[in-house]
């Protein structure tokens, strides 16, 4: 159903190599920073503004957004950049997978994992409910790294950069026991 | 220029996100409960393979060191990482395959990434007040790598630098064959 692990990690190398070798290295939780200042703009249009004297040129009163001379409010005044368009275009990449896998019994699509179902049953409510409070954890997670497992775990050891190593260690510590129990096997079949 | 491969090279590692089985919370619930593997072997193969083409394209000059951008070490690595570890073992998903996997139709993952816009908010608003704390202190020296890559820290530099990551990306994908299938039986 999907490529083995020889093709898919030569794929991952190249794509990851491509990335750092025509533009940067892949990163991803950022923009979903972005995404947050966009929408807080179409609110409040003052949490970005133009500012000659930043190095970005523009400001904001957010101590996050103005980080690094205002480089996230330049992105959020300006959402047509090459790191929020590669990841709005990895959504179109993830739906040409689709077509492309061709699904062998349970539905790789449903909206429920397997390991979901055998623990905790069938609802899905309380599956959307996990997968939020995960992507809470997780986004808050990455932007207090300053990376997620794109940008710190792929990318950063790609370069040897400690912080990725620190980064892999620290969630690989906490992930496997917390998965190994709340997933174990047993609970509602 | 910049944006026609933002969608060119998006799109493709969506597709290979995807069609390496990324974008599926079994799969990544294997990895992590060590049951399937599959998952680790990849990217451990990724990482070993790019890091060697990085370095030798550095080393010949093939790839401009700019292009290099190392991240910080400091505390905050480590806390947002065992944070990080946390949402993934429950939701199974990270950013990137959840966003992936929002575009293959699956409906757990757009609310994983509502989480996640809202965890982002809630670091944007918590960042100032967390700046008086020792979190952000960069450490040995912030940006820093092992193996010398364009103009950031490192350990090693020159050809010996070189020869360190091409070693490493070796391991890494030795490491990679090497590993079972699974590491426990129970499914």
């Amino acid at each position: 159903m999907y490529w083995n692990w020889r093709i898919g990690g030569l794929a991952l190398g190249l794509i990851f190599f491509a990335a750092v070798a025509l533009v940067k290295p892949i990163g991803v939780s950022t923009q979903f920073v972005i995404l947050d200042g966009i929408i807080a703009k179409s609110f409040s249009p003052d949490i970005v503004v133009q500012d000659k004297t930043s190095k970005s040129g523009y400001s904001s009163p957010n101590p996050y957004l103005n980080k690094s001379g205002g480089k996230y409010a330049k992105s959020v005044a300006n959402p047509w950049n090459y790191s929020f368009i590669f990841v709005l275009s990895m959504i179109v990449g993830g739906l040409l997978g689709r077509f492309f896998t061709c699904p062998e019994g349970e539905n790789p699509f449903g909206t429920i994992p397997e390991h979901h179902r055998r623990r905790f049953g069938e609802t899905p409510a309380f599956r959307y409910l996990l997968a939020f409070i995960g992507g809470v954890l997780v986004l808050w997670g990455s932007r207090m790294a300053g990376g997620c497992t794109s940008g710190h775990m792929m990318s950063g050891m790609m370069q040897t950069a400690i912080s990725g190593y620190l980064f892999a260690f620290a969630v690989f510590v906490v992930a496997v026991p917390v998965s190994i129990i709340l997933y174990k096997k047993g609970g509602k079949s | 220029m910049n944006i026609f491969l933002a969608i060119v090279l998006g799109i493709v590692f969506g597709f290979i996100l995807q069609r390496v089985g990324a974008a599926d919370p079994d799969k990544i619930l294997g990895m992590l409960r060590l049951t399937d593997l599959h998952l680790a072997k990849a990217i451990l193969t990724g990482i070993g393979v790019s890091s060697i083409l990085l370095f030798l394209g550095l080393a010949v000059g093939l790839i401009p060191s700019s292009h290099v951008h190392v991240k910080s070490l400091y505390g905050g690595v480590l806390v947002g990482g065992l944070v990080f570890g946390l949402g993934w073992a429950i939701s199974g998903f990270c950013p990137g395959t959840g966003v992936v996997a929002m575009g293959t139709g699956r409906k757990d993952a757009l609310f994983f990434v509502l989480g996640g816009l809202a965890g982002a908010a809630l670091f944007i608003v918590m960042y100032g007040p967390l700046t008086s704390t020792c979190l952000f202190h960069g450490l040995l020296g912030g940006k820093v790598t092992l193996a010398q890559a364009g103009k950031f820290k490192a350990f090693v530099g020159g050809t010996a630098g070189t020869a360190v990551a091409v070693i490493i990306g070796l391991l890494f994908i030795f490491l990679a064959a090497k590993l079972p299938k699974s590491l426990r039986n129970t499914k």
